[in-house]
């Protein structure tokens, strides 16, 4: 007779450690634990030497002196006597505006470019591809340095514009390319402008709820209203109509060559044209490859499905594959955003104030604190990565083909 | 009944040659009809699309045909021009050896690093190629990097010598320790190659006249072999810690994935630009204050970080893509978990992976002109810096950036080439 009993309890051995896959990974974990440690403390302790023996400590004291340094392009106001806490946050503001202006036009290029790539049309395909190829493998640091160049060596200088038959003129009487920047007019509100823009904004909302409403009318009843014109009409009319029957409360300041310069209008420097244009184009040519690519992802059955309904071309890219591709297109899209917004930091190529001009560059330089500076540089930046993938994820949860 | 033939006014006996299709449905003009004047809006589009290419022909055309190659200033050149459109190309003939080697690199060694350049090809080929050369020739590969070592940077040849053989024998003790187990064998490998180096450290110092070259501190690289050194080096040493670092994340022991996501995510959240400045200005205070690593030291680890946390979440991508009944079927199999991953997993990871690696590699070959931000004069950094700033080429921006960019299109324009055909090569499935 046979009895089953528990195999004997193994002693606990040293080699088992290493060899029994029970207790294998604590040890690789304790391993990799203490190597992390033990470098850590050793850099931790060089630094804590370094600084002893330069007579240094980590300190922010420094952001709340005055700066002693001006920034060219100020969305919030701020001299020379403000501190360096204020100087990093017009640094700041100026990453966001250049990253959102690079943003809006990268999508609008990248999307046309992308769709005229699938375009029947031979010469508009090649011409497309020939922008993506060479905007794809060429730095975008060399790309903004070449734009810059024009605006700072190919572009007229103001005095250019002076006299009875000038050698430059402004483009419609509006807008001056000078080798200092671009002139554009700036919108003067009178009274009566913000009716305007609140109608504006209404129409806006109403363009929304009238195609929302046709949309249902067509699932309900299969009544198809017309999309298009009404549309437009919605969206354009009132804003115009009351514009003139207010008696035109918002009207332009031209800008003007007064002394040796542009006075009046707004001043767009040639960094952040050239910083915003050069990041447009080169993410621009990404963003096409992605749609290009979104696109040709949905399988050609889903094109003959729908033209066996009796879909007609227009319809089927916008019922049927659209909606399917931006599913795909949208995810590299937005890290495309996230892309440009750390290029952005190449501003400090060609003297455009970002963060990294500002804090990384002026402060650093002046209060030789690198430590704190760098590090407060990354914080911020990996704070807008978060931000940005944490709308990503946001998005891809809610997109998510909903199975069963 | 005979002549009911002759009333027949005229019978064919044969029939006609088919007759060609009209004009407009055939050749070129068919061709033209169907894919650029289809419809109006087709039509406008290809309009503007001559009208852009027409443009640009005629801003570029005259401008390089008449361009100038044999003076030695821009003032010059306006001479020559009188007046025309025309560039000034001597800018690049005069300053050729900056542009590629740097302005202090000596003349005399240029060979050196254009023999490099031309082994690279050698060591890349049997890599690149792995269908046409046997496996022998990997070997080619293997000694490369020593021998670029030796030849760019100069100095004894005992160093690289005994650096290989440093690798030579961790890779001999892994193979006997292998067999007990793969971790005891690693430990074991990195003991005995780090024990070596440090016992060959001893002879290398009284030893370095021996067959030495002529050495060349790193400070003297410029231009676009730095660029390339860079891109070269940081790629290769991003792959492995790339690999180690998904296989981290992947890993179900906490503490090792929480190292690796903490890693990966940080450094993909900051620009490369920060982490020069970490190089430039913040490293030298995490080091020894007796130590001095020279700047372009400094700059490989930060980028080897930098592109090893992007090569890391590609290859993730590739492991999470593998169907779960491919780790199923390794454990039934009996393999451990490093004999699963070498044969069966990685392989077809990384396999996957490679569009992504190579789309990293591109944009890292790219990005190596950041360095030119915290003054190294890599080639555009040497454009910006000595060259436009001499007074005799002050404002030839056109050609020396047309340069730049038509020596980064090449290499990145081939390199994507490559990686479409060896994804073509590479395709198992049924098509």
């Amino acid at each position: 007779m046979t009895t089953l009993t528990d195999p004997p309890e193994e002693s606990f051995r040293l080699s088992m450690l290493i060899n029994d896959t029970r207790y294998r990974s604590y040890t690789f974990q304790f391993i990799a634990l203490m190597l992390l440690i033990v470098f850590m403390s050793y850099l931790g302790w060089n630094l804590v030497q370094n600084l002893a023996e330069q007579g240094q400590n980590i300190s922010y004291r420094f952001l709340g002196e005055p700066s002693g340094y001006d920034i060219n392009q100020t969305p919030i106001e701020y001299d020379s006597q403000s501190t360096h806490l204020r100087a990093s946050i017009v640094g700041v503001l100026n990453t966001i505006i250049v990253a959102f202006l690079g943003c809006v036009s990268a999508t609008i290029l990248g999307v046309t470019a992308g769709v005229l790539r699938l375009s029947p049309n031979w010469l508009v395909r090649k011409l497309m591809a020939a922008y993506v190829e060479a905007f794809r493998n060429v730095p975008v640091l060399i790309w903004i340095l070449i734009i810059f160049s024009i605006m700072t060596a190919a572009m007229p200088a103001p005095s250019a514009f002076r006299g009875d038959a000038p050698d430059a003129s402004m483009v419609f009487g509006a807008v001056a390319f000078t080798n200092r920047g671009v002139y554009v007019p700036s919108p003067i509100w009178g009274s009566g402008s913000l009716i305007v823009v609140l109608l504006f904004i209404a129409s806006v909302i109403g363009v929304f709820a009238y195609r929302r409403y046709a949309t249902k009318l067509l699932y309900d009843t299969g009544k198809l209203l017309p999309m298009g014109w009404p549309s437009l009409a919605i969206l354009v009319l009132p804003s115009v109509i009351a514009y003139y029957i207010l008696g035109q409360p918002i009207s332009l300041e031209y800008p003007e060559l007064k002394g040796f310069n542009f006075g009046g209008g707004i001043h767009i420097r040639g960094s952040l044209i050239a910083l915003w244009f050069a990041l447009a184009i080169y993410t621009g040519a990404f963003i096409a490859e992605n749609v290009r690519a979104g696109i040709q992802a949905i399988s050609r059955g889903q094109t003959e499905a729908a033209a066996s309904l009796g879909l007609r071309p227009r319809r089927i890219m916008n019922l049927v594959i659209l909606p399917q591709a931006l599913r795909i297109v949208i995810p590299p899209v937005i890290s495309q955003y996230l892309n440009l917004t750390k290029n952005s930091s190449l501003a400090i190529a060609v003297g455009y104030m970002d963060v990294t001009g500002t804090l990384g560059g002026i402060t650093l330089n002046q209060t030789g604190r690198a430590i704190e500076t760098v590090l407060m540089l990354m914080l911020f930046y990996l704070l807008i990565s978060l931000a940005i993938s944490g709308v990503m994820n946001l998005y891809n949860n809610a997109m998510k083909l909903q199975e069963r | 009944m005979s002549d009911t033939h002759s009333q027949t006014a005229f019978v064919r006996t044969e029939v006609l040659p088919e007759a060609p299709p009209p004009v407009y449905e055939q050749g070129i003009v068919k061709w033209l009809r169907e894919n650029l004047f289809s419809s109006v809006a087709n039509t406008i589009l290809t309009l503007a699309a001559i009208w852009a290419v027409y443009y640009l022909a005629t801003a570029t055309g005259p401008w390089i045909l008449n361009g100038v190659w044999t003076t030695s200033s821009l003032t010059e050149c306006r001479d020559v021009l009188q007046g025309d459109v025309g560039a000034c190309f001597s800018v690049l003939a005069e300053r050729w050896n900056q542009l590629l080697f740097g302005f202090k690199y000596p003349d005399e060694l240029y060979w050196r690093p254009l023999l490099a350049f031309a082994l690279l090809f050698v060591a890349l080929g049997p890599l690149l190629f792995f269908k046409v050369f046997p496996r022998k020739f990997l070997a080619l590969t293997a000694v490369y990097p020593f021998l670029a070592f030796y030849l760019i940077w100069g100095g004894t040849i005992m160093v690289p010598v005994f650096a290989l053989l440093g690798f030579v024998v961790g890779i001999i003790v892994y193979r006997r320790l292998v067999l007990q187990s793969a971790a005891m064998g690693l430990l074991g490998a990195v003991i005995a190659a780090f024990a070596f180096w440090y016992a060959t450290g001893f002879i290398t110092g009284p030893m370095a006249n021996f067959l030495a070259l002529e050495p060349v501190p790193s400070r003297d690289m410029g231009g676009f072999m730095l660029n390339m050194m860079l891109g070269v080096i940081c790629v290769s040493l991003s792959l492995p810690i790339g690999i180690l670092l998904a296989l981290g994340r992947q890993s179900n022991m906490p503490i090792i994935k929480w190292i690796s996501v903490v890693f990966i995510e940080f450094i993909r959240g900051v620009p490369l630009i920060t982490l020069l400045f970490v190089a430039n200005v913040v490293l030298a205070y995490f080091l020894p204050p007796e130590s001095s690593l020279d700047l372009i030291l400094r700059v490989i680890i930060m980028i080897t970080m930098f592109a090893s946390a992007y090569i890391a979440e590609v290859i993730r991508g590739g492991l999470a893509a593998l169907p779960k009944g491919q780790y199923e079927a390794a454990d039934s199999l009996g393999l451990d978990y490093a004999q699963s991953m070498q044969l069966i997993i990685l392989p077809q990871a990384l396999k996957i992976s490679i569009p992504g690696i190579v789309n990293v590699s591109v944009g890292l070959f790219k990005d190596t002109t950041l360095v030119s931000v915290i003054s190294m004069f890599d080639l555009v950094g040497m454009i910006r810096g000595p060259i436009l700033g001499a007074s005799e080429w002050n404002g030839v921006y056109w050609e020396l950036f047309g340069f730049a960019a038509l020596l980064f299109f090449v290499v990145c324009y081939s390199i994507s080439q490559y990686s479409q055909w060896l994804e073509r090569q590479l395709q198992t499935d049924h098509r």
